[in-house]
Order: C-alpha cells, then sequence, then structure tokens
C-alpha cells in the first residue's frame, strides 16, 4: 500500500497523540513526502469538524437573524444589525484573538449538566481550548455573514409568492416553514455556497490566531508549516495542502450543486440560479 | 512625556492613565497604524494593477497567455488565502536569493538545497547580513505587500474579468462599425465603461483587504496586533508601568479601529457608487435619474 507505514503512524495525530494508536513525535530531521501527505491530511480532519460544525448550527442562527433583522421590530431588528455588523466588519483573525483572551478571564469551575441516565461536567476551561473556543467563533462569524445572505433573499422574495401564500390561508408560521423559507433558501443557496467554501478556507486561521495546539495536535496548515519551517522548504508542504483545499472545495462546490437543484426542481431549467464564484465573503 | 510622568510609582487615576498611553512604546504602537495604514495605500493599487493585467491576460489572443490568466484568477478559489500568505514571502525571498547566486557566485559547486537547508554564498543573501536593522524591516514588509498584491490582484482579476464581460456587447460592436481598432476598442469603449460593473466587487475587495491587514503580524511584520500583544502582556513591579494581563483591552481597541475602519469606508464607497451611477444604464442609475425626475 503506497505510505501504509506513513498511515498507520499519523492517520490520526491530528487528534491524538496517544502511542497506542499514532506516532507520538512528529518527524524531526528527515521528511519522507509520504509522512508530509498524511500527516497535512490528517490535519484536514480538524478543518472538516470545524467547518461542518459551524455551518450546521450557524445555518438555523443565521436563519433566526435574518428573520429578526427583517422584523418590524425596531430592537429586535437593531441588536441583529449590530450582531452582523460586528461580525462582519472586523477581521476573523482579531476575533479570534479577542475571544481567546475573553475566555482565558473566565474562571476555570466545572458545570454539571444532567442528562437523565447520566451527568456530564461542563468545565469552562474546555473554552480556551480551540476545538469549542474556536468553533464558536466560528459559529458566530459564520452566523452573521450567512444572516446577511440569507436577509437579502428574503427581500427578494417575488411579491406573488407571499400573496400567493396568504390568498390559500396560510399565516404566521406556517407561511414561514412552507413560503417564504424554501424561496429564501432557493434564492440565497447559490451564495451561501461561497459562504460554505470560504468558511471552510477560514477555519485554517484557527491555529495561526489565539488558540494553542494540544500536544501538536492541530490543523492541516499547521503541519503544513510546521514542515515548511523545519525543511526551509515551501515548494513541497504549501502545494500538497493547496491540493486538498482545492479538491475539498469541489466537494463542496459540487454537494451544495446537489442540493441547489434540489431546491429548484420546480422550475423551469432557465429559471434556476446557479453557483457563481464570488469571492465576496472572505473573512 | 509629560513632565509629571518622571516617577510613573507616585502618581494615580488619570494621570497615571495618561503617562501610561505617552510611553515610548506605545507612541511604537501609534506608528504601527501607520504601517497598516501604508500596506493598504501600496497593496490597493498593486493589486488593481495586478489584477488588470490578469484579466487582460485572460481576454488574450494568445493561448499560453491565456491559460496563465485563467490559472491566475482561478488560484484563489479553491486555496485559502492564508496559505499564499506563508508561501509567496518565503517563495519570494528563495526565488530571489537563488537568482543572486547564479549572477553572483558562479563559480559556488555546493548544492543549494543541502538536506533541511537552503544555502547560498553570503554575497546573495538578501539582505545582506551586514546590512542595518530598517533594511531587514523594510524588506520583511516588501515580500509581504508583494504577497498581498498577488492574492488580491487574483481577486481583482476575477472582479475585471467579470466587469469587462459585462459591458453591453452593441457597445463594442458600434465602435467596431467605426472602424476602430480592437485596441480602441478596449482602451476607449471597453475600459471606461467597465468600472460601473466592477465598483461592487472592488468595494468588497477593499473590505476584504483591511480585513486582511492583522495577516502582516503572521509574516513577522511589527504591526499592531505585535504591538498589542506586547502591549497587553502582563508587566511584572520590574517594569515602570505595571499592570496585569490587558491584551483583552488592546484587542478590543484593535476591534473598534477595524469595525471604524470598514464603516468609514463603507459610507465613502456609497457615495463614490452613486457618483459612478449616474447616467449609467443600470438599476441604479435608473434610480437616480426617477428621484431627479
Amino acid at each position: 500500500m503506497i505510505c501504509g507505514e506513513a498511515i498507520s503512524k499519523y492517520a490520526l495525530r491530528a487528534v491524538t497523540s496517544n502511542p497506542d494508536y499514532v506516532e507520538r513525535l512528529l518527524p524531526r530531521t528527515d521528511f519522507p513526502l509520504c509522512d508530509q501527505v498524511v500527516l497535512i491530511g490528517s490535519g484536514l480532519i480538524w478543518n472538516i469538524y470545524y467547518a461542518v460544525l459551524a455551518l450546521f448550527f450557524g445555518f438555523f442562527f443565521a436563519t433566526a437573524i435574518a428573520v429578526a433583522k427583517a422584523s418590524q421590530q425596531p430592537v429586535l431588528s437593531w441588536l441583529a444589525r449590530t450582531f452582523i455588523f460586528i461580525f462582519r466588519g472586523s477581521p476573523l483573525f482579531i476575533q479570534f484573538f479577542l475571544a481567546y483572551e475573553t475566555f482565558t478571564l473566565i474562571p476555570k469551575v466545572g458545570i454539571d449538566i444532567p442528562l437523565g441516565f447520566t451527568t456530564i461536567t461542563a468545565e469552562t476551561a474546555w473554552l480556551t481550548r480551540a476545538w469549542l473556543g474556536a468553533l464558536i467563533v466560528l459559529f458566530l462569524n459564520t452566523s452573521a455573514y450567512s444572516a446577511e445572505i440569507f436577509y437579502g433573499a428574503l427581500q427578494s422574495i417575488p411579491k406573488g409568492d407571499i400573496e400567493a401564500a396568504d390568498a390559500y390561508g396560510l399565516s404566521g408560521f406556517k407561511r414561514f416553514r412552507r413560503v417564504i423559507f424554501p424561496s429564501m433558501l432557493r434564492l440565497a443557496w447559490p451564495s451561501y455556497t461561497n459562504e460554505a467554501i470560504f468558511l471552510f478556507h477560514a477555519t485554517t486561521l484557527v491555529y495561526f490566531s489565539g488558540f494553542p495546539a494540544w500536544r501538536q495536535s492541530a490543523d492541516a496548515l499547521y503541519y503544513a508549516n510546521y514542515f515548511a519551517d523545519k525543511t526551509f522548504n515551501p515548494f513541497v508542504a504549501y502545494p500538497i495542502i493547496a491540493v486538498y483545499f482545492i479538491l475539498f472545495t469541489l466537494l463542496i462546490i459540487g454537494l451544495f450543486g446537489l442540493v441547489n437543484t434540489r431546491l429548484n426542481r420546480h422550475l423551469p431549467a432557465d429559471h434556476r440560479r446557479k453557483f457563481t464564484f464570488r469571492p465576496t465573503l472572505i473573512r | 512625556m509629560f513632565s509629571y510622568c518622571a516617577d510613573p510609582d507616585s502618581i494615580e487615576g488619570l494621570t497615571w492613565l495618561s503617562c501610561y498611553l505617552t510611553t515610548g512604546k506605545h507612541f511604537a504602537f501609534y506608528r504601527s497604524i501607520l504601517v497598516v495604514l501604508a500596506l493598504l495605500a501600496m497593496a490597493a493599487p498593486l493589486a488593481m494593477a495586478f489584477g488588470f493585467l490578469g484579466a487582460m491576460a485572460r481576454r488574450a489572443a494568445f493561448a499560453p497567455l491565456r491559460w496563465f490568466g485563467a490559472i491566475y484568477t482561478n488560484m484563489v478559489r479553491g486555496v485559502p488565502d492564508i496559505i499564499f500568505f506563508l508561501f509567496v514571502p518565503i517563495a519570494l525571498d528563495q526565488a530571489l536569493e537563488w537568482i543572486r547566486h547564479q549572477v553572483k557566485c558562479p563559480d559556488w559547486t555546493e548544492p543549494v538545497r543541502q538536506g533541511n537547508d537552503f544555502v547560498v554564498c553570503a554575497a546573495a543573501k538578501l539582505p545582506l547580513g551586514s546590512s542595518p536593522q530598517w533594511v531587514h524591516e523594510t524588506y520583511g514588509f516588501f515580500t509581504a505587500l508583494v504577497a498581498f498584491a498577488i492574492v488580491f490582484g487574483a481577486f481583482a482579476a476575477n472582479t475585471l474579468y467579470g466587469a469587462m464581460n459585462a459591458v453591453p456587447r452593441a457597445q463594442l460592436e458600434t465602435a467596431e462599425a467605426f472602424g476602430m481598432t480592437e485596441r480602441k476598442v478596449f482602451w476607449r469603449i471597453l475600459v471606461p465603461q467597465m468600472w460601473i460593473y466592477a465598483l461592487p466587487g472592488l468595494s468588497n475587495l477593499w473590505m476584504i483587504l483591511i480585513k486582511a491587514t492583522p495577516l502582516l503580524f503572521l509574516l513577522g511584520v511589527e504591526d499592531i496586533v505585535y504591538w498589542a500583544r506586547e502591549l497587553g502582556g502582563s508587566k511584572t513591579s520590574q517594569f515602570d508601568y505595571p499592570h496585569p494581563d490587558w491584551r483583552i483591552y488592546y484587542f478590543l481597541a484593535l476591534l473598534v479601529f477595524y469595525l471604524l475602519m470598514t464603516w468609514g469606508s463603507e459610507k465613502v464607497l456609497g457615495r463614490i457608487t452613486r457618483r459612478l451611477s449616474h447616467g449609467q444604464a443600470t438599476a441604479g442609475g435608473e434610480r437616480l435619474r426617477k428621484a431627479a425626475a
């Protein structure tokens, strides 16, 4: 098998440093290509973890914020606007720094959460760890960007759709769920695809800003940077991570394209909105 | 700075704060804001130039040039920009040193890459080992600037290429019918009209550029993030102005600084859009026309 030894040594190095599963020490003196490819690929586990969870939770929060921004209630709308302004108007890099410094100031205590059958102790110290702290920042950040996209889509829902819903006697939450939300999603989806891509790219910032890597378990860019520093040769490690990211970007475009097709399935082909790359959403 | 600051231990409250905020290190912090503004002022036109050339290359009739343009404009789509920011400065540095090595030390026989080292002769080092500190700092800033120009040039090329395609075809055909050469059509008809289509994208790009400036810190430039960490870290009583860990306040200040920058830019760009929309056959131009009528 290609790179079999490197895979058995380092495939899970990004998530654990337990010597039962992985080689604890990173390569130090010589850096075979296999080790570099496997370790950087192992780091991608974290990039995927952050992107998937932040996008998943962010999706619901963003919908709520978009609705709040579009609401007639001035206080609610103002709150939503302020939230979006703060997270879209400042660099993600600074947000990570600031969040980390804030989380380190929170007193270290454990909070018991009863789950019925068992009790887990949530420690506030987890917030200073990247897996939770950085996830929260990314979640809030993508919520703000997505909320702006969803708000734009809410504003451009065809008037006729809503009038038709009214004519059918739909109102309140039912009208939202059956008519407004699907239309919003359909209109927003091409831009939302861009947001997903750039959120995935933004996950590379986690270990570069504030959040320290624990026992050298970190994301793909951490390892790529490690190799580039150690070998003093940027022409191997960075192209490897670049190829990984291109592949995953194509995967995101493919997956979101499938959803887009489904969202547009009732429309004639020439009315469908297609994904176009627009670098409007980089942090 | 003030005369009453001579003995910081004896003062308190606002007086202490006024002394604390005017120490030499704090002025270095304020000066580093200028570094950020200088980067913005230089990176924006450079990126525009790179972007314009990239968009032109993508429209070129000569196929290899067109492929190069396509690769350049597409490379930022799939790869995070931070990878370019880490890659370009070091790659550029090694490329320049390698060229100088070939020119200045032709009789050097050992390979440049020895194991995990990159070795060039002393005369080819950039900057030279003997040069003063400011040359090193300027060189670091320069490589960072090139990285910004290349990455944002690629974004700008995307926008400008789209804008060039958005200019109504009929306009160009009319120009051709008047007997203009291809070059004249490009410079006299296409370029003047494309800006209104490019503006939304370029405004966005400007915002992104502002928000990318803290990455300078990653490239080893002593920018505001560097100074915020430096000054905010807890200072023991050995220092003139001892204080606990205040980094959170410094980062809050940075956050406000960036919010003000993006907010101000939004206002200015909104005005420019209004002005450029005047008399254009776009939705914005139509709205202006109706409002005036």
